[in-house]
């Protein structure tokens, strides 16, 4: 297997030496595999552009010693166009990606089903039609499922009485019975054990349907039944925009001390006086500025 | 293993980016066959860039006083910043001898995967400068992938409703001396979308 081809996403990359990178990528035939991609960090490389981060792609790899090597590339799918243009989109489906990164643990072990599961994640991503917090919930939600993580949600996760019940427990594996109920077990709404269900089997009409405070608390257990199975704290989860971006979360401050709305206006009114926004700069010279 | 001193040297070198065990055991036994002053002046300039090197208080490139040549420079236009990623950068848009305002380094890109988010950046060092100075023009250029693109997305969002401040964007799109059959899609797909007239 000297030379070989596969289709696979882009999961991560990472800098290696001078100009080269190292690419993981989750394939369709091969599973997760980690490969070098030599000079793609230079302006002029054939393929850089198309190992970045979301992409699907047609890529042709040399066996090595330790990584592969990458030779060629074809892009399928430019994920990454209609994600990166929205922040609240890109940090969802770095959370998704790096989901993914760490579920599947072992190279070159097929996971079809978490292939195909990844390339339907990043087109609900990039198509907008869906609200990404919802599609990350159920990508996790999901891909735990893949794992033998999926949380019971319609029985008890101890003893299997059949609910619903009103407590979770990220210990217990979902939600529990009042007789198996463990320590430090939590008791969500039923709208968001609702929520999490819908999402877990793809009901996008009542995920949809949803209210703003299912959502967030069902984010949460998410979240926590994720990182608790993992063993890990996934890096990009605190950083993931939730809702709709305000200027208060973006520098997330409490809007008290925001500074923004408060330079905003100075400017503005600076502006309005005529002496531009303050302060005493030197000369201007702009000589060869286009 | 080689004995103590040299051992140690081998490791450390090992430890800097891009230099593997073999070009650590080459630098190595090559500093051992140098001449004393010519280690001795490396020696001094390591000291010097611990001990002398500062990042400058208004824009973050690296500097040797607590504000930097270019911020300090009364002939560069105070209108127009430039932000880069990495005080790298700044000497690549500086070669061009194209671009004669200001600059002001982020330190890194938004990068959620490695845990890097708009807390881990000099963005808000970015929004008091626009507030307090006489900036009319931003001029992103950060790198052309992915992380660059999206610490761009965020740029713009947030600076978008300053008034009297432009934003603006790097071109991007085909490099010179290359094939166009050879050029990926979506640096195609970009100088194509951001064709002018000529």
């Amino acid at each position: 297997m000297s030379l070989y081809r596969d289709v696979g996403v882009v999961l991560r990359v990472s800098k290696l030496g001078e100009a080269d990178r190292i690419v993981t990528l989750l394939t369709r035939r091969y599973g997760k595999v980690r490969a070098v991609a030599k000079g793609v960090r230079r302006t002029g490389s054939r393929f850089g552009a198309r190992l970045e981060p979301f992409a699907h792609v047609d890529v042709q790899l040399h066996t090595g010693r330790t990584l592969d090597v990458v030779t060629q590339v074809q892009t399928l799918d430019a994920f990454g166009v209609g994600i990166v243009d929205d922040y609240r989109r890109y940090t969802t489906a770095c959370a998704a990606l790096e989901t993914v990164d760490r579920i599947v643990t072992e190279e070159r072990e097929p996971v079809l089903r978490m292939y195909l599961l990844t390339v339907g994640a990043l087109r609900a991503f990039s198509g907008r039609v869906r609200d990404p917090s919802l599609v990350l919930d159920s990508f996790v939600l999901r891909a735990m499922a893949f794992a033998g993580w999926s949380p019971a949600l319609g029985e008890c996760a101890r003893c299997g009485l059949a609910g619903p019940h009103g407590t979770f427990s990220v210990i217990a594996g979902g939600t529990v019975c009042a007789a198996c109920r463990p320590a430090g077990a939590v008791r969500p709404a039923a709208a968001t054990v609702r929520l999490l269900d819908a999402l877990l089997n793809g009901d996008w009409t009542t995920a949809e349907a949803s209210e703003e405070a299912a959502r967030g608390e069902g984010s949460g257990l998410v979240a926590a039944h994720l990182q608790w199975h993992l063993e890990h704290r996934l890096r990009s989860l605190p950083l993931v925009e939730r809702h709709e971006a305000t200027i208060d979360r973006e520098t997330r401050q409490p809007e008290s001390s925001n500074p923004v709305p408060e330079l905003i206006r100075q400017r503005a009114s600076a502006l309005e006086e005529g002496n531009g926004p303050v302060s005493s700069p030197g000369p201007v010279n702009t000589p060869g500025h286009s | 293993m080689y004995e103590g001193p040299v051992q140690d040297l081998i490791d450390e070198l090992g430890r800097l980016p891009g230099i593997g065990p073999k070009g650590a055991q080459r630098i190595a036994f090559h500093l051992l066959s140098a001449e004393p002053a010519d280690v001795t002046r490396l020696q001094d300039a390591l000291q010097r860039v611990k001990e002398g090197v500062v990042f400058c208080e208004v824009c973050g490139n690296v500097s040797e006083r607590t504000r930097c040549r270019i911020c300090q420079d009364t002939r560069r236009d105070p209108r127009l910043v430039c932000v880069v990623e990495e005080p790298k950068d700044v000497l690549a848009v500086e070669r061009t001898r194209e671009f004669r305002g200001r600059y002001h380094v982020l330190g890194g890109a938004l990068d959620p995967l490695s845990g890097v988010g708009p807390d881990q950046l000099r963005i808000r060092d970015l929004v008091s400068r626009i507030g307090t100075d006489e900036i009319t023009e931003i001029i992103i250029a950060t790198d052309p992938n992915t992380e660059g693109e999206a610490t761009a997305t965020y740029l713009v969002r947030l600076l978008q409703d300053f008034p009297g401040l432009s934003v603006t964007r790097l071109a991007s799109g085909l490099p010179m001396g290359g094939d166009l059959e050879f050029a990926d899609e979506l640096t195609l797909g970009r100088a194509l979308s951001g064709r002018r007239s000529v």
